[in-house]
């Protein structure tokens, strides 16, 4: 599982990382900015990848402008490591770049991630990369990028809470489950990509970096280490993560994030971990313990 | 009786708006040019005139929508501070025009979020001004609802199965939550049909002289003009050609432009 000690061999017909070295400065220097104003979206000229948008272009971009040669990279997708998206990245990235990957959380210095944060705790010399598919909080409400960009500006975000307004009155409660606005240090309103709103208290002072990167919308911002990240709700419908009343029915985790199987044609319902490293992990203690 | 009282107090007060030289032209005589005028706190200003004669321009220039070539607006804000409109940041211009101003458009669809539900339309304002309490929201939201005489059972509608009618009462509800002091309305009753033209005048006469409001209202009907408007501007190719109190122009009109307009007016 851990493949740590097969380094593999760098494709040397691609320039390191695939990006050329100027491309890479170019998204290095907003990155830069991005760090400086967290939350705040930063244009970057984003090339084109050899594969679709919405396939983790954005976040491609920014792995291969960060990466070194001593980096250990891991790629999840919905948490899973074994998920197409996640084997075809990864792979992209060994062959040219060379860098080791893992599946192991704890051992990798850079995590390149689609709608999950892992369940186990992140540290400091670690960077979380994003796949962005709508870096604007805004756009549900204003379809205009000038006014989106002055709303930001002038700390205009009445509208934001419209969205949550209108699941209360709609559900009972406030029911968007993923891509769940956030404030962050106090003055930019941040979609947090499509990770469920269960990941956003991770987020909250958290001691990784966090890059986010939209490749077709060419845009990338990050929320640097401890930094003050708030979910927006109302007084008297504060912010919740999703519960589960079941466990999972591999390693019976009862706080991680769940996600729901149906076995047959009558419904029959199973939950397992959507983290596989973290239910795997959770296994082998087990077994280790009997 | 006693609301004349009430008016005869707020005219001698000092001026909300003070607006000189304002000009705008985008050709000869097109656009507006050289307008002056005070309005006072809890005044109806109606601005009559031809299509073309520079009415819209006017009201885009003193809402702040769109910076003048030459002249100055002051605005006196509730702590009674002079505020000069255009050379005031954006940030500040659009806290006004979300708090201490409103602004009904025309075609209710330019003026309401038209995704999303009427409490969401009506609340809209007071998020934005920090109310974060949901049944606070709920609160006004049907308390708004039924002071336009709208069913507040339709709270979780969306404005786009609403009458024609019932969306520019939505568009006043929404504007006026947020208690304003100044109102801004482009021909609030075009597009409507006679009867729920009616009614809508009645209920905005209502309304205006209820909460003290002042209002500046551009219309081509010079009997909404009538109804509402306490004093007129008319304007014609870019000026305005005559001012007075709605009354004297419409009974006893000087310039003869006014004359016209007025004889012009089909008696049924």
């Amino acid at each position: 599982m851990n493949d740590l000690s097969q380094a593999p061999v760098r494709d040397t017909a691609y320039n390191f990382a695939y990006l050329d070295e100027q491309t890479k400065r170019m998204i290095r220097r907003a990155l830069l900015k991005a760090v400086a104003i967290p939350g705040y979206q930063v244009p970057f000229g984003g090339r084109e990848m050899p594969l679709p948008y919405g396939w983790g272009t954005g976040g491609m971009q920014l792995t291969a402008a960060i990466l070194g040669d001593d980096d250990v990279l891991k790629v999840i997708d919905q948490g899973a490591d074994d998920t197409t998206n996640a084997v075809s990245i990864r792979r992209f990235f060994a062959r040219t770049a060379g860098v080791a990957t893992t599946e192991s959380t704890p051992d990798a210095t850079v995590i390149q991630t689609r709608h999950r944060i892992p369940e186990t705790p992140l540290h400091a010399d670690q960077i979380m990369v994003y796949q962005v598919p709508i870096p604007e909080p805004l756009r549900f409400i204003e379809p205009s990028e000038t006014e989106t960009r002055t709303m930001h500006a002038l700390n205009d975000y009445g509208v934001m809470h419209v969205k949550l307004y209108e699941d209360i009155a709609t559900f009972g409660h406030i029911a968007t489950a993923y891509a769940y606005p956030v404030m962050v240090d106090e003055r930019y309103v941040m979609d947090p990509s499509p990770i469920p709103k269960f990941d956003n208290p991770k987020l909250d002072m958290s001691p990784a970096l966090m890059l986010f990167g939209a490749g077709r919308e060419k845009r990338l911002y990050a929320v640097p280490p401890y930094t003050k990240v708030t979910s927006l709700d109302f007084e008297d419908h504060p912010f919740e993560a999703q519960k589960w009343e079941e466990c999972c029915a591999i390693c019976g985790s009862r706080d991680s994030f769940l996600d729901e199987l149906i076995l047959d044609d009558a419904g029959t319902q199973s939950f397992v971990c959507s983290d596989t490293y973290y239910c795997a992990q959770r296994v082998s203690q087990q077994e280790q313990g009997q | 009786m006693n609301q004349a009282l009430k008016n005869q107090v707020s005219v001698s007060t000092e001026p909300l708006l003070r607006v000189r030289d304002l000009s705008l032209l985008y050709g000869l005589e097109k656009g507006c040019q050289d307008v002056s005028f005070d309005l006072y706190p809890g005044e109806v200003l109606g601005i009559v005139g031809e299509s073309g004669s520079g009415k819209s321009t006017l009201l885009s220039l003193l809402s702040g929508r769109l910076p003048p070539q030459r002249g100055n607006i002051g605005y006196r804000d509730k702590q009674g501070q002079w505020l000069d409109l255009y050379s005031a940041s954006e940030a500040e211009r659009r806290t006004l025009l979300r708090t201490e101003w409103g602004f009904v458009e025309q075609n209710p669809r330019d003026g309401l979020r038209m995704g999303v539900s009427a409490g969401a339309n009506i609340g809209e304002r007071l998020m934005a001004q920090g109310v974060r309490n949901y049944q606070q929201l709920r609160g006004a939201g049907l308390d708004w609802l039924s002071q336009v005489e709208i069913d507040p059972q339709r709270i979780d509608d969306l404005p786009r199965t609403f009458s024609g009618g019932m969306q520019q009462r939505l568009q006043i509800a929404r504007n006026l939550v947020s208690s304003p002091r100044l109102v801004f309305m482009d021909e609030p009753t075009g597009g409507l049909d006679v009867s729920v033209q009616a009614r809508l005048l009645d209920l905005l006469r209502g309304l205006v002289r209820e909460l003290d409001l002042a209002v500046v209202i551009v219309t081509h009907d010079l009997a909404v003009a009538r109804l509402l408007a306490d004093r007129l501007m008319v304007m014609r190719r870019s000026r305005v050609v005559e001012t007075g109190l709605t009354d004297q122009i419409l009974d006893d009109p000087q310039h003869p432009y006014s004359q016209l307009l007025v004889s012009s007016v089909l008696q049924p």
